[in-house]
């Protein structure tokens, strides 16, 4: 594995004493690559986010980060309508001083990551008049444009449609493979994590984590367990090149009646 | 790393020319909005001129801006003989301070109402509303009660209106939700605590002197302005004001809220107490030299906002403008319109009301954040 861009270690959290949301999870991210994070609702993958940004201190345990990072959430609240431009340029936040105001590099720099979304003419527009998927987009452009080492998106594909799934996803890839950036994200859609995650991190349970290579973790036993429902890995031909991916089942299995 | 190449400035040109071929609405930024910081001081230069023009004796508009420029400049322009002691009385000795007085009033409730707003993302908060104008006012009458000298008035106005605004913040966290509404209705419990601690102390202040002063102190009115008052209000307006403008930006993070603002690298507590601070000291001030002056800072900045647009670095200063300038027009209409002058507070609270009333409705229908 590269050098580490991230390392956790023995790192649990409790919102409140003796109420872990998880403990001693153990893994390190190599610069570089891309992690997936996956877990049910509710097992902590946000909480996860958080303690690896250094929003929150975990309660057990340590977080090394080892460079700077840019951070995609999962909602974006937006209290004023701003521009997309002003909103792209708050990415600066952590390079303009306290009292200082954003210069003119600030916002070639926030232009520039528009554009690299192909969203420059948007840059006056307010950003409650976009669609959802532009939005993702520039809350990307805002994560650039702080000029990470490592981009942290919680469900970036969450809201979006199937064109803008693929756009996300294509843009992740693109960001680690062309950038040389340290990718982590969470997902509920074990075929992203297939299609574009070097390795995988699986919250099983409270303290049960599995950990490795993405075509390895994400087999139908570790995702069953992960689940609770069957998935199947496919293989198939597109285009030439053979495309591996994951399909739920989508079948509750009926519950044995209780006698009496 | 992001390269880079791709956060160079080379590449503006192109792209400003793309900004500027967007057909699609803008708000009013950089070069299509530039008129309107310059556009707002010239309305309050008019605004000031103007003021101190109009009134019982009326003043030539060409020897206000003579005199002015003799009291500013002495040296080149030398006394003028072409106006009177009663006219340079008029101007220099009554209407000056209350010009300048209604002024960084103004403007250092609008530059308030503008920074709570943004940093509290919340459009319906004022510092009157959610209770520092209560806090300070209670502060003040005590120190009116206990003889304390005008420093010591300050004090207890900016200690009255920080106690207020802890109480309503501290209230509304208990709530679960959060939001708008449980921020509103701690103020106005706070603000209510207040006023009753108002009539407690007015209950038990002397009914010939004591009591009297507190009314008249409480109404709100710019009657009584002197180059003393202005000289309270000023450091804290311009001072504490002058440290917010220099945090506009700032404010724009934390208007994000503090998840958000806190993924950007901004640890918002401490910014947050900062502003309480700063709001608290010029509003403790206002309410110390000119009473209680509601609404101000609760609708100036929805005025602001709908002509320089949301970006808090354009706001402040756009809502600082405006603020100045609409209590100075308020003040002239407060000594002009009757015989016998009428509270200015009386004044903003009769125009701030159905104004806010809109607001609310507004908020109902479109939700505020797309004003």
């Amino acid at each position: 594995m590269n050098d580490p861009a991230v390392v956790l270690s023995g790192v649990g959290h409790a919102y409140r004493p003796g109420r872990w949301v998880f403990r001693q999870c153990t893994a390190s991210v190599g610069r570089g690559r891309v992690l997936a994070v996956l877990g049910p609702n509710g097992r902590g993958k946000t909480t996860l986010l958080r303690l690896i940004l250094g929003t929150m201190r975990p309660t057990e345990g340590a977080v090394a980060i080892l460079g700077q990072a840019g951070f995609v959430p999962q909602l974006f609240q937006v209290g004023f309508d701003y521009p997309v431009l002003d909103m792209v340029l708050m990415g600066r936040a952590r390079r303009i001083g306290l009292l200082a105001q954003p210069s003119a590099r600030d916002e070639a720099a926030a232009l520039a990551a528009l554009d690299r979304f192909g969203l420059v003419d948007l840059a006056r527009r307010p950003f409650h008049e976009l669609s959802g998927g532009q939005r993702q987009m520039v809350i990307f452009a805002r994560a650039l444009a702080s000029e990470p080492e490592i981009l942290i998106l919680d469900e970036p594909t969450s809201a979006l449609d199937l064109k803008n799934q693929a756009l996300v996803l294509d843009w992740i890839r693109r960001l680690s493979h062309n950038d040389g950036l340290t990718v982590i994200f969470t997902t509920h859609h074990p075929h992203h994590a297939l299609e574009i995650a070097d390795d995988a991190l699986l919250m099983l349970g409270e303290s049960q984590f599995a950990c490795g290579a993405a075509a390895e973790m994400l087999n139908e036993d570790h995702l069953y367990a992960l689940y609770g429902l069957p998935l199947r890995r496919l293989s198939f031909e597109h285009g030439g090149e053979m495309i591996e991916t994951l399909a739920p089942v989508l079948r509750i299995e009926p519950r044995a009646k209780t006698p009496g | 790393m992001t390269n880079s190449s791709d956060c160079g400035t080379e590449a503006l040109p192109g792209l400003r020319h793309a900004l500027l071929s967007d057909p699609g609405r803008r708000w009013p930024m950089t070069a299509a909005g530039a008129w309107i910081l310059p556009f707002l001081g010239l309305a309050l230069a008019v605004a000031m001129l103007g003021s101190l023009c109009i009134g019982a004796y009326p003043v030539a508009f060409t020897k206000v801006v003579r005199i002015l420029l003799t009291l500013a400049l002495p040296a080149p322009f030398g006394p003028d003989p072409t106006w009177t002691d009663a006219e340079l009385a008029a101007v220099q000795v009554i209407r000056l301070p209350r010009v300048l007085l209604a002024m960084l009033a103004g403007a250092g409730l609008g530059l308030s109402g503008a920074a709570l707003q943004g940093m509290m993302r919340n459009p319906l908060v004022g510092p009157d509303l959610i209770g520092i104008s209560s806090g300070a006012a209670c502060g003040g009458i005590l120190a009116i009660l206990l003889d304390w000298p005008p420093w010591g008035l300050l004090a207890a106005a900016f200690a009255g209106g920080l106690v207020a605004l802890l109480a309503a913040w501290t209230l509304a966290g208990l709530s679960r939700g959060g939001g708008v509404l449980p921020f509103i209705l701690a103020g106005v419990v706070v603000a209510a605590f207040f006023t009753a601690m108002h009539g407690l102390i007015q209950y038990t202040a002397d009914p010939e002197n004591k009591l009297p002063a507190m009314v008249y102190w409480l109404i709100g009115s710019f009657a009584g302005a002197t180059s003393d008052k202005v000289a309270i209000l000023a450091p804290p307006v311009l001072g504490a004001g002058g440290v917010l403008l220099l945090l506009r930006w700032r404010i724009n993070l934390l208007s994000l809220g503090e998840l958000d603002a806190a993924a950007l690298g901004i640890r918002g507590s401490g910014l947050r107490w900062a502003i309480i601070a700063l709001v608290s000291l010029i509003v403790a001030a206002q309410v110390t030299v000119s009473g209680i002056v509601g609404w101000v800072g609760l609708i100036v900045p929805h005025f602001a906002r709908m002509i320089a647009g949301p970006d808090h670095r354009r706001l402040l200063p756009a809502a600082a403008l405006i603020g100045a300038t609409f209590l100075l027009v308020m003040d002239d209409i407060a000594r002009t319109l009757a015989q016998q002058e009428l509270p200015i507070g009386v004044l903003t609270a009769g125009v701030g009301t159905p104004v806010f009333a809109i607001l609310f409705w507004r908020l109902q229908v479109r939700g505020w954040s797309h004003e």
